[in-house]
């Protein structure tokens, strides 16, 4: 296994991307085999992330499986660097199990099928990309990758929100989330340049992290610099990741894309943003992110509330979660900014936990919507008669996002709000209020539209194919499993953590 | 000291081959029926394999002046001279089913072409400012027949008597300067005007005027704003080939020129004179952003590459703000963005070329479908797109981050920025491209020109792509050589922009010649 250790990183950004290549010359009209060689190639990245995850050794830490890759020499030094630390670990697996969920849930894509599943491939592999590298180049190669499929992704095979007095279409839904998203990169971007101005002028011109990160703690990359570089990184990738008040695109966007890409967008698109201020912000600029991380934990904690006070007053389906992705993302960028062990530990594990409960909430909405025709709670009712495994399935996830014990929800928030609560006592309590209005707009909704009488007009409803019970299954045991037993992520997480703090 | 005019002088056939070749074609051009001009391009092409094959054999080792020093024969002239000629083969691939269709007089076409090239390879090769200048002028008048070459277009006669009055105006104003900058340093030799540049003394108002208008000349060569206003109208009016030319070929072709000047004459002056470097840097600030915002007006697809173009010379020039900087960096990004730039280009005009030829239009509208109708075509117009916005994994983005970091090295970070914002601003409108291409249906060929029945169609669901698709207004196949074209240029794009590694050490090789010595 030690020489596979060499290369697992880089085959966990290849397979895919050569999926992706190679799909391209699959026949045009056979849409079903486009989707069974998705599934090959995601089953494969499945299987990859998990043995990554497996192999990351936890006790050791730091960053292991290393591997690199000279790209272009001097003078600028850019370097394929491989490598993975005990945050990126967890949010492989998750990006393995969300994209395989993702493809297979894909299966009622008929219209350029081949075309989806090669973007929706190109796509995962940015994500992979974003969590396995050490080279900032590389980094924001991938994470461009990662976004720039979403334009044609929602665009082509989305889906318009008619409100009555207006209409969302696909198109804008599309170009919010894209001009929003690069608008974001225009900071990330100029931020990775003035890094890179620092270390040549400290005479070791590179885009190394670890490199760039040893040069912060020798003093050569200034506190001036610092303190304007971290908002850079942390409010471009914080667009990403949801940050009030930069959310804006989410909810339109996840509402306007289909099934799958909702899945894959808020269930691990936004924790590229995450990750990347933790990665690059936290890490490369630890002096402007302790000046910057009181700012960051008040609009996170705004993103709780909002997120939960809009997704109360929405009656669409997709709109609701949308919203609260945008409250719970809160929860993450409030443990990010404790900067306290347990509270950032609580942020990534809620990434994960997040991750896998919005994919499934995602992809049994989608599954109604693909029978009702409708996402109106106000106008649907008593679905638990006619979809009762999508029912349960949804009400265990939403169960999960209120953060009931025994699902994962619940630790990842007791873990933020612990880490909250000896930082910044006031905001904590404002968090934990925002969990209470979760619970009243999930409870109503599940009490709306999922139990309680049906219409007759429900009466022809069937419940999910048994792709999506299958998904559905191994998204809930998931849930379960980290809520009764997060210790194999919470270690390896720890590790992850431990080094990020180091600096501070 | 008596100077040995004809010294080294087999060191010009490449250039002496490429004359001959030319006048060739105009003789066999006399010679052949009408249904085989096509003949002239196979030869013209041939001829250009021909030329590049003998610069390559005959490179010298390190850098060799002729003519006393008018001209140069070394590794950076090379790299261009090898550049062009591709550039040159691009452009006949893209103007062989154009020019059948639309040309009245295809064999002088191919003449004027090589002549074209011909001046572009010696701008690259000059030393001199009055040689550089006639090098410019044969590359400009052959430019000027070839954008009216759209004989019965009224559009394209237009564009041909602005592109050649604004043309005239340039020459003239850059004239005058060469023979202000004559005045005041009685030398029109680069290396002679570094010396006098970087001597003690007053700098007389002669020379700052001879200098400004020098910019402003090869501003508007460059069609850098505010010397941009004929550029929209020549490329909107030429044939599309031409476009495509302009928009490559005589921008990459001002590069050289500009990049050797500014290493040879005036950066090993800039520790006296480094106001200039603020200059260009606000220069390249205003035409990034002017461009591209004037751009997002656009209906046409051939004033949106206009706008692009000069949007994408903007970014450039921010590469030439910064030479004075670190030199080795800097221009090896500007040379490497200005090939992928041309290869990228290349790829979006062969797709147009390729829709243009099959329907005869050309505005952003009547792409609307087109991914329904001619996949390959428009996946190589997305592609060419994405990688002019700067998206990974093709060339542009690569390209880009190259060069920005250069000029954010070089101690203008302000002027990356503006860049990287400015490229934000052109993927909005290279996504309304896109957009119609892969989002807007394709008019149905049963309700041409039926509006109530799109606006319903815009309500409807798409997620349920099961309905019955509506009738396809049908379009023949693109040629084959438009094809294999776009194939080419694409595999290029990707490969640039995954691994650039062989490329930048050829560029490397090819700055380190016209590297300053101060």
């Amino acid at each position: 296994m030690g020489n596979f250790d060499q290369v697992s990183l880089l085959l966990l950004v290849l397979v895919p991307l050569a999926g992706a290549a190679l799909a391209m010359f699959l026949p045009k009209d056979r849409p079903r085999d486009a989707w069974q060689f998705a599934i090959f190639v995601a089953v494969v990245c499945f299987v990859l992330s998990v043995i990554v995850f497996v192999r990351y050794d936890y006790g050791a830490g730091g960053v292991q499986m290393v591997r690199a890759y000279d790209w272009i020499g001097h003078p600028v030094n850019i370097t394929l660097h491989f490598g993975l630390n005990g945050i990126g670990a967890p949010l492989v697996l998750l990006n393995g199990i969300v994209l395989l969920g993702a493809v297979l849930i894909s299966q009622t894509i008929t219209r350029r099928t081949r075309d989806f599943f090669v973007l929706l491939l190109a796509l995962g592999a940015g994500v992979f990309g974003v969590f396995v590298v050490r080279d900032l180049f590389f980094l924001f190669f991938f994470y461009e990758l990662a976004v720039l499929p979403m334009y044609l992704l929602i665009g082509v095979w989305g889906s318009s929100t008619d409100f009555g007095s207006f209409l969302r279409t696909k198109e804008y839904g599309a170009m919010k989330l894209m001009l929003m998203l690069v608008a974001g990169s225009i900071l990330i971007w100029v931020g990775i340049l003035a890094l890179y101005v620092a270390s040549s002028q400290a005479g070791d011109p590179t885009f190394n992290i670890d490199k760039l990160a040893a040069l912060q703690q020798s003093g050569a990359v200034s506190r001036l610099t610092q303190m304007w570089v971290f908002p850079f990184f942390a409010l471009g990738f914080g667009v990403l990741a949801g940050l009030w008040p930069f959310h804006t695109w989410s909810p339109d966007g996840h509402v306007a894309a289909p099934t799958g890409v909702s899945m894959l967008h808020a269930g691990v698109l936004m924790k590229l943003g995450a990750f990347g201020i933790i990665q690059v912000g936290m890490i490369l600029a630890p002096q402007g992110a302790e000046v910057w991380m009181p700012v960051l934990i008040g609009l996170g904690t705004v993103n709780v509330i909002y997120g939960a006070i809009s997704a109360l007053s929405q009656n669409d389906l997709k709109y609701v979660i949308g919203y609260s992705s945008v409250s719970h993302m809160g929860y993450v960028l409030m443990g990010i900014a404790t900067l306290h062990p347990v509270g950032l530990a609580g942020a990534v594990l809620q990434m994960f936990s997040h991750g896998i409960m919005t994919a499934l909430m995602f992809a049994m909405v989608g599954a109604i919507y693909e029978r009702a025709h409708i996402r109106d709670s106000m106008i649907l009712n008593g679905l638990i008669k006619r979809m009762g495994t999508t029912t349960f399935f949804f009400a265990i996830a939403g169960l999960a996002s209120l953060g009931l014990p025994g699902l994962s929800g619940f630790i990842a928030e007791f873990m933020v709000f612990t880490g909250a609560f000896r930082t910044y006592l006031p905001l904590a309590v404002l968090g934990v209020i925002g969990a209470a209005i979760t619970a009243v707009y999930i409870l109503r909704l599940l009490a709306r539209s999922f139990f309680g009488e049906a219409d007759p007009q429900w009466d022809h409803l069937t419940d999910a194919s048994p792709v999506e019970k299958g998904v559905g299954a191994a998204f809930v045991l998931i849930l379960i499993a980290v809520g009764v037993w997060p210790a194999p992520l919470l270690r390896v997480i720890n590790t992850g953590v431990e080094s990020a703090l180091a600096v501070f | 000291m008596p100077i040995d005019y004809t010294a080294n002088l087999h060191l010009l056939t490449p250039e002496f081959v490429l004359t001959a070749l030319a006048f060739l074609v105009f003789t066999v051009d006399l010679f052949l029926p009408e249904s085989r001009k096509e003949w002239l391009a196979g030869l013209s092409v041939v001829s250009l394999v021909a030329v590049m094959v003998i610069a390559i054999l005959m490179r010298p080792s390190g850098s060799v002046e002729l003519y006393g020093g008018l001209i140069v024969v070394d590794s950076f002239g090379l790299f261009f001279k090898i550049f062009f000629l591709a550039i040159g083969v691009g452009i006949i691939a893209l103007s062989v089913e154009y020019g059948r269709d639309r040309f009245e007089y295809r064999g002088e076409f191919y003449g004027l072409l090589l002549f074209s090239i011909l001046g572009m390879n010696l701008m690259a090769m000059s030393r001199e400012l009055l040689t550089a200048y006639i090098a410019l002028e044969l590359l400009s008048f052959s430019l000027y027949v070839m954008v009216a070459y759209g004989l019965r277009e009224a559009r394209s006669n237009e564009a041909g008597i602005k592109y050649i009055i604004i043309g005239a105006l340039s020459s003239a104003i850059m004239l005058y300067g060469l023979s202000n900058i004559y005045a005041a340093l009685g030398t029109t030799f680069f290396a002679g005007i570094a010396e006098e540049l970087a001597s003690p003394g007053t700098v007389s108002p002669v020379l700052w005027v001879g200098v400004a208008l020098l910019v402003v000349g090869l501003g508007f060569k460059l069609s850098a704003v505010p010397f941009h206003m004929w550029a929209p109208d020549a490329y909107e009016g030429a044939p599309l080939p031409v476009t495509a030319y302009l928009a490559i070929g005589s921008k990459a072709a001002a590069f050289a020129l500009t990049l050797r000047l500014f290493a040879e004459a005036i950066v090993p002056a800039v520790d006296r004179w480094d106001e200039w470097q603020l200059v260009i840097a606000v220069l390249a600030a205003i035409t990034m952003l002017v461009g591209n915002l004037v751009a997002l007006a656009q209906r046409n697809l051939k004033r949106l590459m206009a706008y692009s173009s000069i949007g994408h010379v903007g970014y450039a020039l921010a590469g030439i703000a910064v030479l004075g900087s670190d030199f080795a960096l800097a221009a090896k990004s500007v040379v490497f963005y200005l090939v992928v730039y041309a290869v990228t280009n290349l790829v979006v005009f062969a797709g147009v070329t390729a829709y243009y030829n099959r329907t005869g239009q050309d505005n952003i509208a009547d792409l609307a479908g087109l991914a329904d109708r001619q996949p390959f075509v428009a996946a190589a117009i997305a592609i060419g797109l994405f990688s002019l916005a700067g998206l990974p994994i093709f060339a542009g983005f690569t390209a880009k981050f190259y060069l920005f970091a250069a000029v954010a090295d070089g101690g203008f970070l302000w002027l990356a920025g503006v860049a990287i914002f400015a490229s934000l601003i052109s993927l909005y409108y290279y996504l309304q491209v896109l957009r119609q291409m892969y989002i807007e249906r394709p008019p149905n060929p049963d309700h041409a020109g039926d509006g109530h029945e799109l606006a319903e169609d815009h309500g409807e669901d798409h997620g349920h792509g099961d309905h019955e698709e509506p009738p396809v207004a049908p379009m023949p196949r693109p040629s084959l050589l438009l094809t294999a074209t776009m194939s080419a240029g694409l595999l290029v794009v990707v490969w640039l922009g995954v691994y650039p590694a062989p490329l930048l050490g050829l560029i490397d090789a090819a700055s380190a010649a016209i590297v300053p010595l101060g």
